[in-house]
């Protein structure tokens, strides 16, 4: 392991872990500051027949892609091949899955940009912030896409050596940073990017993927509160909810 | 039996001028915000008509309500919870500005900075949405007074079932107002298709309410809501419905939009029902046993049993005696006149209408007869077919003979009370033949037309929001004095300017924030409202060294 220069050292291990920290405590900040604001800000109510395709097109592929990441960067290499999956199989997985969510994501938020910027009335509710977000999902996007296909897939970078391995480390608090600095420039602005996007995520409207409303499943149909909050029923099933 | 006490309103629709004050006072205290500039809690529009928003009453195409399953069970009508959550990035069914319409000003400032010059200065509109100018081409009561409505007539959804045979006979006779505020349902659907649970209805008095640092902005209770009173406020991007004006009902005073009712055409009051059987009764198959399901429902506050039960329920005395004064239970029980909107829609609602007679009167009128006469009127309403079946497809889901039902009783109450007032022997058989005797029609005649305001809302104020800092419960927790750690999960409403108090100091409500020591004068008092009355509790007299019994 040759020791990292400075830079190295700030770009993969001290910035990545100031990040996760404005991540955490900005998220709890907001919780408890700012639980008014914790919203999808939906615009449909202005606009909804380009919404109607990009939004599910542009959600559906990221679920896709997040899952991707999950098994790509949490699983290693040596796991998969023990249960017998050679790496042409992960490969070939890998790139017809992965280029299907990423096809929907990149047309999803194509299309949710454009609306964003054609129509009056969405564009008249959108905030500095949300443009910022915007262009940072749109580099972290497109550097991930590009970076799969030219990196990956035609360059023979295999990430699962590299990137994914600097992953697992950052989580046990002990990152190699040669790993990354010897990552092609394309995933280098890829993780970059991204780790910056976590740093804005809990002051942006993205916040709301950490509302996604899985309780309803569960909860009864009809919800009753006291006014009287001491009076609050505590039967199973009727507690109340504070996401 | 779960006994739930609920405020409810009925509208007299024979008195509404039609003016609009309600909407606009309620708008000024309510919605007169960012982001709620197209929204009115309570609107008025003129039926026949498409209402606000656009056709809203087409659940075909909005997918509001319950409705049965398969199974006969009773499901969402917009599909189930994984279907909900499936569909949640862009929601389907939800309205858009322009099925409202798109708010707008105009640029006054224009007439305030023009130069002195030749010809008028003008004010153009601008959309409040955009910032730029616009073209009005459609608002919350474009068609008021049915101006537009017969170039649109067809998209009145419930003339559909009625056809074309409808619109001559409407032309010439027949239009009424029909003011709407959320119906704060037994059963809300916009509470069942919340996604995070954020809407709720309140134990005690029945309002459904948004909380509004729980509501995500789903927009999920938009659509599930049949009668469209959720709406979604597009700055801040949280759901907003009409609170009942529960900060006014707290006190004890009606709602804006009934207070400043220049018809005094609305009437609030508790009823009482029994909340295990909701389901049961918003289950039954057909539509037209709807409205009798729902009125079953409403128990007897006078009934010992339920009397009984509603105070094990917890429901304070005052309160039970407000539920067998109140204006709301007669004239849905006793006098058979109110009716609900749509109970087709299976959410229970919970403001009543007394459906309009002036339509038929007029017509007799027209026509040159005697329009204080029952026989005249009675074979009005039975001649007026159309009239009534539209009036059916609004409040008994098309059943046309308890529409009928109840125009007679208000034309036989017209025709007795006008020869009492002439002086003339009232005819006792006018009350008879709608099976009423001559004093309780005078009763009613009373508290339609004449009931002064303490009549018309009887309204019990809200205590039980500080019932827990009352020494004789004892269930506030130390741990929630002023700076306690508890303190953190206190409703910060008092700061809001919401209080339940606001206006009047509450010193027992004020000490509950106080430490231990400030509220030792209490100790050892009696709570009269908790005593069942059988033995000597501790506490009721003061013991014999003066200090009060501990
Ligand atoms: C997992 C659960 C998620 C749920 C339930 C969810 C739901 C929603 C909803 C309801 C909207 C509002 C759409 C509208 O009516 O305007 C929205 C918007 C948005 N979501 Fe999500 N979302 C989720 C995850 C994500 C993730 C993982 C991302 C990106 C990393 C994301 C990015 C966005 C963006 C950028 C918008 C704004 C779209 C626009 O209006 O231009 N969401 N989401
Ligand atoms: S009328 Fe009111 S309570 Fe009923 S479903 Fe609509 S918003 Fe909910
Ligand atoms: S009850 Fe209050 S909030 Fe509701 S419509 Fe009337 S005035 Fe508006
Ligand atoms: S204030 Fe009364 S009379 Fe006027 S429109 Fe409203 S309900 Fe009708």
């Amino acid at each position: 392991m040759n020791s990292p220069t400075v830079l190295e050292t700030f770009l993969w291990v001290i910035i990545p872990y100031m990040a996760l920290a404005v991540f955490v405590l900005g998220h709890v900040w907001r919780f408890r500051r700012d639980r008014f604001g914790w919203t999808t800000r939906s615009s449909q109510i202005y606009e909804s027949k380009l919404l109607r395709i990009g939004s599910p097109l542009f959600h559906y592929g990221i679920i896709f892609v997040f899952l991707g990441h999950v098994i790509g960067l949490g699983i290693p290499k040596t796991w998969t091949s023990a249960v017998g999956i050679t790496d042409h199989m992960y490969h070939f997985m890998a790139i017809t899955v992965g280029l299907g969510a990423a096809a929907a994501t990149v047309g999803g938020l194509v299309l949710l940009i454009y609306r964003r910027r054609t129509n009056n009335r969405v564009f008249g509710a959108t905030t500095r912030l949300d443009k910022l977000m915007y262009l940072m999902l749109a580099v972290v996007i497109f550097a991930g896409v590009y970076s799969t296909i030219f990196d990956s897939a035609l360059g023979g970078y295999d990430y699962r050596e590299g990137v994914s391995v600097w992953f697992r480390q950052f989580w046990m608090f002990q990152p190699d940073v040669s790993l990354m600095a010897q990552a092609p420039l394309g995933f280098k602005v890829h993780v970059m990017s991204a780790i910056l996007i976590f740093a804005l995520w809990p002051f942006t409207r993205l916040v709301h993927v950490f509302a996604a409303p899985l309780g309803y499943l569960t909860r009864p149909y009809i919800i009753y509160r006291s006014k009287d909050w001491q009076r609050q029923p505590q039967r199973r099933g009727w507690e109340t909810i504070d996401y | 039996m779960r006994i739930m006490a609920q405020m409810a309103m009925v509208m007299n629709l024979d008195k509404c001028i039609g003016c609009h004050t309600c909407s606009v006072t309620c708008k000024q205290a309510w919605t007169n915000r960012k982001g709620t500039e197209y929204v009115w809690f309570n609107n008025v529009e003129t039926r026949p008509g498409q209402g606000y928003p656009r056709g809203y009453e087409d659940q075909d195409k909005w997918q509001g309500g319950w409705a049965l399953s398969r199974n006969g069970r009773l499901k969402l009508k917009a599909g189930g919870k994984l279907k909900k959550l499936a569909s949640i990035f862009s929601n389907p069914k939800l309205p858009g500005i322009e099925d409202y319409y798109e708010p707008w000003s105009y640029e006054y400032d224009n007439l305030l900075s023009a130069p002195e010059q030749k010809h008028i200065p003008t004010a153009p509109p601008k959309s409040l949405l955009t910032g730029e100018r616009m073209d009005i081409k459609w608002s919350g009561n474009w068609d008021d007074d049915l101006g537009g409505t017969y170039a649109k007539a067809d998209l009145d959804p419930m003339l559909k079932s009625i056809g074309d045979k409808v619109k001559l006979e409407f032309e010439e006779t027949f239009m009424f107002y029909l003011p709407r505020i959320c119906e704060h349902c037994l059963n809300p659907s916009c509470v069942a298709s919340c996604p995070s649970g954020a809407i709720y209805k309140r134990e005690e008095d029945g309002i459904v309410l948004v909380d509004q640092d729980s509501c995500r902005g789903w927009r999920m209770c938009i659509s599930g809501c049949p009668y469209k009173k959720i709406y979604f406020n597009h700055r801040t991007g949280k759901a907003e419905k009409c609170t009942f004006c529960y900060p006014r009902i707290e006190n004890g005073e009606p709602t804006v939009c009934a207070e400043t009712c220049v018809g005094r055409l609305r009437y609030i009051g508790l009823v009482f029902y029994d909340a295990d059987r909701v389901t049961e009764a918003a289950s039954v198959p057909d539509e037209k046993d709807l409205f009798a399901a729902q009125k079953n429902l409403i128990l007897d506050p006078h009934d010992p049993d339920v009397m009984n039960a509603a105070e094990q329920a917890g429901i304070p005395h005052d309160w039970i005696m407000a539920a067998q004064r109140s204006p709301v239970y007669k004239l849905i029980k006793d006098y058979d006149l109110a009716l609900p909107l749509h109970p087709e829609y299976r959410t229970m609602p919970m403001v009543w209408y007394i459906p309009p007679l002036s339509p038929v009167v007029d017509v007799v009128k027209d026509t040159g007869y005697d329009a204080e006469n029952a026989v005249n009127l009675f074979a009005a309403i039975d001649e007026l077919r159309i009239p009534i079946e539209y009036l059916a497809n609004l409040f008994t889901a098309g059943d046309t003979d308890i529409v009928a039902d109840v125009l007679r009783r208000m034309a036989a109450m017209r025709a007795f009370m006008r020869d009492i007032n002439m002086g003339i022997e009232p005819d006792e058989r006018i009350p008879h033949s709608v099976g009423m005797d001559p004093e309780e029609m005078e009763d009613m005649y009373r508290l339609l037309a004449i009931a002064k305001y303490d009549e018309r809302y009887v309204i019990p104020a809200g205590h039980s929001e500080q019932a827990h800092s009352l020494e004789g419960i004892g269930s506030d927790c130390p741990l929630n004095a002023e700076g306690g750690p508890g303190m953190n999960e206190m409703p910060d409403i008092a700061s809001r300017g919401f209080a339940g108090t606001s206006g009047m100091s509450d010193p027992l409500a004020e000490r509950s924030a106080e430490d231990e020591g400030g509220r030792s004068h209490l100790r050892g008092r009696l709570n009269l409202l908790n005593w069942d009355g059988k033995g000597r509790p501790t506490g009721l007299f003061p013991s014999a060294d003066g200090q009060t019994g501990a």
